[in-house]
């Protein structure tokens, strides 16, 4: 009875009708055709070692050696060589902070600690220039921790912008709302990468002569206010789906507007929109990409550089699939994250 | 002194008033953020006038210099930047509405996929819309890029996926109709034939409103359509209907060719929008209550009908809103093409003002289309939407 489970799940799920037989068939003939080939390239016939992309080559599998002689590069960039354990370690700080907000029951206050209290660590790291580290500048923050940097701080200084321009958007006050609506529409109506642009390259002009202000800090602040027109829109629709009584109640209460917004309104407006929230932010971890158009050195452009190496051009499929490794393990971590959230949500509403 | 009637409201002290206070919030809002307009556009104009670039768009006229391929109007070094300016313009607006159109048969597909009931191609969907979705469209923009420049074989070996279709490190070449004075009236006979699909929808309608009695509308519309094309095809003596690419020693002639550049943005803005696309699709069809679908096949509708005549058109209801927004990112991702050298819209826009230095200017230029390309594709969604919404009461 047992042995024939397999056979009854197989009858179930992959030959129920004349379709699915079908395509079962066709499918698994792909799979078994495809899937030797592919483990032969990734695992067996790959090289960790090799002097350059011809003997990967020859040997006919991947090229891993490209990542084992460059990865450092890979993942700092032009981070000083002997001070790259600092770099590690924020990357390290980091993927802490992550776990850490897998936990729910930490409360919102303790959660927003040690998200400061990781990010000056991170920053203490990096800059130096105390405790014997020598001071690195902003232009050789590259690679994995100028993503994560990046979008963090992004979130982090958008987030206040965005509660104004949502509660701005629902505000009675018609100035403020066709400022906010201006804003939000003209921020989210023009790809990102003209932002960028236009605050690294438009944004000296506008300054008076003298002031320069760092790349780094040029695009975190496009790369809020860019955050701050999507997350506004997110933030709005938890507005709109509390009901009108919430508003009433906490009015004739006689809570004034602030501490009405503050006390009962944004409460639950943040709440319900969580799971929408995540998904703003891993848009914007996937958008951190653009800056390597415009000279950063993120783990991309990191890449681009070291391809440039004519001993490996030809292992730019390696070379991306390991960045891309790299994205994914974050967002997909933050997808996980946000669909376990949207279960407990519905759960909870239910 | 006491007729004024009791509980009428006293003066209040004017920073206690509300509208009074509303309309000082609003007057402070407005000064601030005009206040910050000032102060940008007094540096910048300093500015300028220390680099010496005259204002103004006078340098739309002079001649732009770069070379622009591939283009789908007459374009050469010697035109005006305002003419490769269009060019890249029309470019955008190419890969945008082919990358639409394929997104969303790609993303019905994977969204379809999604829900199948065989495990084997429900897991494979899943997989593909998390890896395609959980990792930037750039770096997939470039590796795309690097397998058709590097990867792919020289024209001479190039791989052919399809009869007549070649992929090598010069692009794709794929077989490109040729026109003839015949097509114009293929055309006029399909038109023909839709209007009369169409009245002889309406009137299978109302015959089956009077007698309950169903005709295959369906079929017969569908034959009206196709077959009076087919019919004037062969009887204006058939032409032959395709430019086949040949090989020849170092590259292709004839056929239609799209450069790497082109197929790989393409390639890559289709399959990242079609991830997105597929998700939409599967919750519009959950969204769809069980109720429903129990409800139809109890009054003895068929599998087709219930899928044609009950779900789609109310999961079309949810799925419509997102969509607009993900054909909105897309034709704003195309110009993620500067990447890679395309000229889009974008691109020609930063080469121009790395010659020219009208920095302000060109990049008004741009905001003001890419803003306008926005509201013309929500509009017209929005119609759509309006079309097919719910209508209550």
């Amino acid at each position: 009875m047992i042995a024939a489970a397999p056979w009854r799940w197989a009858r179930a799920n992959l030959f129920n009708g004349p379709l699915n037989a079908v395509l079962t068939l066709f499918l698994g003939y792909l799979i078994v055709v495809l899937l030797p080939g592919l483990v032969d390239w990734t695992l067996i016939k790959a090289s960790l070692t090799a002097p350059d992309d011809r003997a990967c080559a020859a040997a006919g599998g991947a090229c891993w050696a490209f990542i084992a002689d460059w990865f450092r590069f890979l993942l700092f960039g032009r981070y000083p060589y002997a001070e790259q354990w600092r770099p590690a370690i924020v990357i390290a700080v980091f993927i802490a902070l992550l776990l850490a907000s897998w936990n729910r029951r930490l409360p919102g206050g303790w959660l927003a600690a040690i998200w400061i209290a990781g990010l000056a660590l991170s920053g203490l790291l990096m800059w130096g220039g105390v405790l014997g580290m020598p001071y690195v500048e902003t232009e050789l923050w590259n690679g994995v921790p100028l993503t994560l940097i990046l979008a963090a701080g992004g979130i982090g200084f958008g987030y206040p912008l965005a509660l104004l321009t949502a509660l701005g958007r629902r505000s009675s006050m018609p100035a403020v709302r066709t400022l906010s609506v201006i804003y939000i529409e003209v921020a989210r109506g023009v790809p990102f990468i003209a932002w960028l642009f236009l605050s690294l390259i438009v944004l000296p002009l506008f300054l008076p002569p003298g002031v320069t202000v760092p790349k780094l800090w040029r695009a975190e602040i496009a790369f809020a206010l860019f955050i701050a027109a999507y997350l506004a829109e997110v933030v709005r629709g938890g507005l709109q789906a509390i009901p009108r009584g919430q508003y009433e109640a906490a009015a004739s209460l006689g809570l004034g507007y602030w501490r009405q917004m503050r006390l009962v309104v944004l409460p639950q407006a943040l709440a319900i929109t969580i799971p929408a929230q995540v998904n703003t932010f891993i848009g914007a971890f996937k958008d951190t990409t653009l800056i390597s158009i415009i000279g950063l050195f993120d783990p991309l452009l990191d890449t681009n550089t070291a391809l440039n190496d004519p001993a490996w051009r030809m292992a730019y499929a390696e070379g991306y699939i390991f960045v891309a490794a790299i994205y994914f393990v974050f967002c997909y971590f933050m997808s996980l994250y946000s669909r376990r959230l949207e279960k407990t949500l519905s759960r909870e509403r239910r | 002194m006491t007729t004024r009637a009791e509980g009428a409201p006293g003066r209040v002290a004017p920073w206690n008033d509300e509208r009074m206070r509303s309309v000082v919030f609003q007057l402070a809002a407005v000064a601030l953020v005009f206040a910050l307009f000032v102060y940008l556009a007094g540096n910048a104009v300093d500015n300028l006038r220390r680099q010496g670039i005259a204002a103004g768009f006078g340098f739309l006229e002079r001649e732009a210099s770069f070379a622009i391929s591939p283009t789908l109007i007459p374009y050469s070094p010697a035109d005006s930047y305002a003419r490769a300016l269009s060019a890249g313009l029309l470019n955008t607006l190419l890969v945008a509405s082919l990358g639409i159109v394929f997104a969303t048969l790609l993303g019905f597909l994977v969204g379809i996929a999604r829900l199948s009931g065989n495990w084997l191609v429900s897991r494979l969907s899943l997989a593909y819309v998390e890896i395609i979705r959980n990792t930037p469209l750039l770096l997939q923009i470039y590796l795309w890029w690097d397998v058709l420049r590097l990867g792919a074989p020289q024209p001479g070996a190039a791989w052919q996926p399809l009869p007549h279709v070649f992929i090598s490190n010069r692009g794709v070449v794929f077989p490109a109709p040729v026109y003839d004075p015949l097509y114009l009236w293929m055309l006029v006979a399909a038109a023909i034939g839709g209007i009369a699909a169409f009245m002889l929808r309406r009137q299978a309608r109302a015959r089956q409103a009077r007698t309950g009695r169903m005709l295959p509308a369906g079929w017969l519309g569908l034959a009206l359509v196709v077959l009076p094309p087919v019919a004037v095809f062969f009887a204006g003596g058939a032409p032959y209907l395709l430019d086949l690419p040949r090989v020849t020693r170092f590259d292709f002639s004839g056929g239609q060719s799209i450069t790497p550049e082109f197929a790989a943005l393409l390639f890559a803005l289709v399959a990242y929008t079609a991830a997105f696309i597929g998700e939409i699709v599967r919750g519009g069809i959950l969204a769809v209550g069980r109720g429903q679908s129990e409800a139809a096949l109890a009054l003895g509708l068929t599998r087709g009908q219930l899928l044609r005549l009950v779900v789609l058109p109310q999961a079309i209801r949810v799925i419509v809103p997102p969509m607009t927004s993900e054909y909105l990112n897309l034709t704003k991702n195309s110009s993620l093409a500067v990447g890679i050298g395309f000229f889009d819209l974008f691109s020609v826009g930063s080469t121009v003002v790395n010659q020219t230095g009208q920095v302000i200017e060109v990049m008004s230029i741009l905001i003001a289309t890419y803003l306008t390309l926005s509201l013309v594709t929500s509009l017209l969604m929005n119609l759509y939407n309006r079309a097919t919404a719910l209508v209550e009461r």
